[in-house]
């Protein structure tokens, strides 16, 4: 133990709790604003100074995104930009989760020439620039007829999820000893069995804590979506609150409720699974 | 076999349109300007590029972001890990808070602080008034003076959090005794934060610098969330010029061109990246 | 072991580029139309505005769709700051993307040049040649030539706050700039309201529409009859020069230069400005008392003027028209489409909420009921607009105002500084 004086130690009390406190307030305000403003009335909205009277406040922006059913209202967009995020976010997670699982057990277990050069690579897919592959991607897409489709937005997140994955399991695997799946082998598991029985449970933290962030990487993107989709087919969540914002409709209300909602299963998700994402940022990213 | 999936999407989606972008930024590509078809003109984009102040400009703004982000990102991100580390009362709840800011959706989080900063029925400027720590109600995304900062801090906002994280989890494989051992010396908690905990965090804080540089270089939705560039183009960054050049002045070989030196830059982070990375390798 | 493989994906690849390389080009298709009883679907563009509203528009195509049953529409809708971007990327990489597409009035110049948009010169009804606004038909042409049909009319007109003048003991509404200004000082004296002007300077087009129309009303021009950029003299600047006083008197807004027209409209119900420009929309959202607290007090009415343009003096034209992409497979169903939305009885049909085009539907009762202020004011402003400069690069030379102008009115540069700057950057770009 550090040994130190009962005033040093006090102070650094004080100077800690105070800092807790200022953490506190700084990292809530700002969302807890967005939750009053989606649910305060318009005129409120638009008062100075700031009023917030609890008896005035309604889930009624919220009922309208959950039952409207006229289509060409903003809440009908969208309840199904959320539908088609969720969906897109879900997907692209469990795919690039299972396909990056054996890419990066490739990485870390077996030998083969330009490994290190192809891991490079990889990570360099995932650091390119959007703005760098979009047009050519409009174009490709285009042609074959693919544009405003789910699975398009699904396939172009992939690609750079997917090195995300890849690179953090094998960083992770790389620590996991070899003899485990061989005592597997020996006892009768086929080459497969062996990875799923042994290895996966193993692994299994640092697949929550990479399923969080390739989630939260899906869920984020704004550029492909917005240049790729045009409809409520495709539009994810992003791009339907970029369109709020719009020449003549700046109806902040609706805006920080669909702000609301649209952070809500990314925080959720990453809430459930807080615990996971610092242990498995230990095991990747970090120590490389 | 095992990585045949994973090539397949990371060449048709990112290595195919990157070779279409460079071939594109070698011609001369304006769809206002096509009499003469698309001529090949080889660096002839890049050179102009490079004598146009107006690209200097956004490239100094990049910078700018870059600089200021990662200042404030590491500061308080290293300060509450170690706060988060430490243990007090309450600790859960800020555990649990610190990981909102950084899921909640960027575009979300833009318009966000755009309704905190507005001039007129703005959060902030009421609180600070309140405070009596102005009197005046402030054009915090007006003035070009303050419009660049005022956007690094709604990003900061949301990627502290995740430079808190990662030093934290760092922090958590440095072994108790290392301490012990300093203790003995009676030296004090600053001290001991510089000579133990920083070596320490070395490795982690140039990774996290590698990977935020590379996302400041790119910054590109908050803006479009936030300030679409202005006011005077005081918040516009080399990726929106790039975005600008193709989509608003259809000038597609400009901006091809521009994207590309983006995609250097990156390419050049990542070469640091791995640089990095062995040095630690072969460190242990 | 997976080299060989990664090989021939690699190669696969590169002769993969290279053939959508190769078709680069956009091939144009003749006008063959399929045999006339196989249904057609077309895919049309919108934008999601206040004007007509997305249900106007599915009850106009749905009628449309009763009279033609072998035509299918599928519409689409992107608010107006995306409209641009997916016109561009849809009709640019030659894709079947849109069959008609909604242009705004300062993109014609620039998409007839790219060749994205169908020349239908010889297929302008006569009832659109005779009966509409000047301004309405320069939306759709560029030198004699039409991509287009009119669809949408609107202007920036000039709203006051009637309550606020009297209070102020100001009898009649201002018609010159300078009076306005007079008006403001004794507004802002009196203590009535902090700010007596708001407006929609942000770095937009919302600012070059408010600045076009000032240049107009202080004489100026922006692009001279020659095409040269001529900002930086005579009734520009004064325009210019008469905007940063206005936020240097502390008479506008500070909040001006990051507001777009929606701000405005807001400050303005808020009671928190005594004038404004804005579109046709704002007239009944501001007086609606669910959305306005200031409803039943704003009046509407054509530009002031000046000693050199008298009132009612110009204002901008922001109309916007309906086109068919060049390469679309159906150019003849399209342009029956589009001849309908825009055709007379449709337009005064849903007059309500966006005004025809018709000179004569402004004359039409069950058009004048329907905001008779409104129309009044329009069937003035409709007669005095002016267009933006028609050059090509536009939107280049959009974006230089909007900079120049915004560092002229935040001070950073002074007003003759900015726009000499304007000048030698547009000059410079033209040399590319």
């Amino acid at each position: 133990m550090i040994v130190e004086s009962r005033a040093s130690r006090t102070m650094w009390s004080t100077v800690k709790y105070v800092f807790a406190l200022i953490v506190v307030f700084c990292t809530a305000a700002p969302f807890l604003w967005l939750i009053i403003s989606s649910l305060e009335p318009t005129q409120d909205l638009y008062s100075v100074p700031v009023v917030i009277r609890l008896r005035d406040f309604s889930f009624s922006r919220y009922a309208q995104i959950f039952q409207s059913s006229d289509p060409n209202s903003p809440a009908y967009v969208f309840r199904h930009a959320m539908g088609n995020s969720i969906e897109i976010a879900i997907v692209v997670t469990v795919v690039c989760l299972i396909v990056g699982f054996f890419a990066a057990y490739a990485f870390a277990r077996l030998n083969f020439r330009f490994k290190r050069s192809l891991l490079f690579s990889f990570l360099f897919t995932y650091m390119v620039p959007s703005i760098s592959l979009v047009m050519p991607l409009y174009i490709i897409f285009s042609r074959a007829g693919m544009l405003d489709s789910k699975f398009t937005l699904m396939l172009v997140y992939s690609s750079f999820v997917l090195p995300y994955t890849v690179w953090v399991l094998q960083g992770y695997l790389v620590s996991v000893p070899g003899e485990l799946e061989e005592a597997a082998r020996v006892d009768g598991c086929t080459y497969f069995g062996a990875i799923i029985r042994v290895i996966v449970p193993v692994v299994i933290p640092a697949i929550i804590a990479t399923a969080v962030f390739a989630l939260l990487l899906a869920w984020d993107e704004f550029l492909y979506a917005l240049i790729l989709t045009s409809t409520i087919h495709a539009q994810t969540i992003s791009v339907t609150i970029a369109s709020f914002v719009g020449k003549n409709v700046a109806d902040f209300g609706m805006i920080a409720t669909g702000g609301v909602l649209a952070a809500l299963p990314p925080t959720i998700f990453a809430l459930l699974f807080q615990r996971f994402i610092v242990g498995g940022m230990t095991a990747g990213s970090v120590k490389g | 076999m095992l990585l045949f999936p994973a090539f397949l999407i990371v060449v048709v989606v990112v290595l195919i349109p990157l070779i279409m972008t460079f071939a594109d930024s070698l011609k001369h590509y304006n769809l206002l300007d096509m009499s003469g078809g698309t001529p090949f003109v080889g660096l002839q984009n890049y050179a102009k590029l490079l004598s146009d102040p107006g690209f200097w400009g956004s490239l100094g703004r990049t910078l700018h972001f870059t600089i200021l982000s990662l200042v404030i990102e590491f500061i308080l991100g290293v300060a509450i890990a170690m706060l988060l580390h430490a243990k007090f009362h309450g600790q859960w709840l800020l555990r649990g808070l610190i990981v909102i800011p950084w899921a909640i959706p960027t575009i979300v989080n833009g318009a966000m602080w755009r309704w905190i900063y507005n001039p007129s029925y703005g959060a902030l400027n009421n609180f600070l008034v309140w405070l009596h720590l102005t009197k005046t109600y402030h054009q915090w995304l007006g003035s070009p003076a303050t419009a660049m900062n005022m956007v690094v801090i709604a990003d900061a906002w949301k990627m502290i959090p995740l430079v808190a994280m990662l030093v934290l989890a760092a922090l958590q494989l440095i072994p108790e005794d290392v301490y012990e051992a300093v203790a003995v010396d009676g030296a004090g908690r600053i001290r001991s934060f510089f000579s133990i905990t920083l070596p320490y965090l070395k490795n982690v804080i140039l990774v996290v610098l590698v990977i935020r540089t590379i996302d400041a270089i790119k910054v590109f939705d908050i803006i479009y969330a936030m300030t679409g560039g202005g006011p005077a183009n005081s918040t516009m960054p080399v990726a929106y010029y790039a975005y600008d050049a193709t989509f608003n002045q259809l000038f597609i070989s400009r901006g091809a061109a521009a994207a590309y030196l983006i995609a250097m830059l990156t390419l050049i982070f990542t070469i640091v990246y791995s640089r990095l990375l062995k040095t630690e390798e072969e460190s242990k | 072991m997976k080299m060989k493989k990664l090989t021939t994906i690699l190669s696969a690849g590169a002769g993969l580029s290279l053939v959508v390389a190769g078709c680069g080009q956009p091939i144009p298709t003749n006008n063959t139309t399929p045999a006339t009883n196989q249904t057609v679907t077309l895919n049309s563009l919108f934008m999601q505005q206040a004007g007509y509203s997305q249900q106007n528009i599915e009850d106009m195509t749905k009628a449309f769709e009763k009279f033609h049953p072998n035509i299918k529409v599928n519409l689409t809708f992107v608010p107006y700051e995306s409209l641009h971007d997916k016109i561009v990327t849809a009709l640019a990489t030659g894709g079947a993307g849109y069959d008609t597409v909604l242009t705004d009035t300062i993109w014609g110049p620039e998409f007839s040049k790219a060749g994205f948009l169908m020349n239908i010169t010889k297929d302008i009804p006569a009832s659109v040649n005779s009966d509409a606004y000047q301004a309405a038909l320069n939306t759709v042409s560029y030198n004699g030539q039409y991509f287009g049909l009119p669809w949408i009319m609107d202007t920036k007109y000039f709203y006051y706050n009637q309550h606020m003048l009297q209070q102020a003991g100001i009898t009649s509404q201002p018609t010159t700039w300078n009076q306005v200004m007079s008006d403001a000082k004794i507004l802002k004296q009196k203590g009535i309201v902090k700010y007596p002007l708001d407006w929609s300077w942000s770095q937009n087009e919302a600012l070059v529409c408010d600045y076009a129309a000032l240049v107009a009303d202080f004489g100026g021009q922006i692009v001279n009859s020659n095409g040269k950029l001529v900002v930086n003299q005579g009734g520009a600047m004064q325009a210019l020069n008469f905007m940063v006083n206005s936020l240097k008197d502390g008479l506008s807004n500070p909040a001006s230069t990051q507001s777009v027209e929606d701000d405005v409209r807001k400050v303005m119900s808020q009671g928190q400005a005594a004038f404004m420009l804005n579109w046709t929309y704002a007239y009944a959202l501001e007086n609606d008392k669910t959305q306005s607290k200031v409803a039943g007090q704003v009046d509407v009415e054509p530009l002031p003027g000046t000693s050199t343009v008298p009132y009612p003096a110009p204002s901008v034209n922001g109309a916007m028209g309906l086109a068919i992409a060049q390469n679309t497979k159906y150019p003849v169903q399209a342009l029956e489409y589009i001849d309908y939305l825009s055709s007379r009885q449709v337009e005064e049909k849903y007059a309500a909420l966006s005004l025809p085009f018709y000179k004569s539907s402004l004359k039409k009762q069950t058009v004048i009921n329907t905001e008779p202020a409104m129309v009044k004011a329009a069937s003035v402003q409709f007669n005095d607009m002016i267009n933006r400069p028609s050059v090509v690069k536009y939107q280049t030379l959009s974006q230089i105002l909007q900079v120049q102008i915004q560092k002229a009115l935040l001070g950073q540069e002074s007003p003759q500084q900015a726009m000499n700057n304007a000048v030698s950057q547009w000059n410079s770009q033209q040399n590319q």
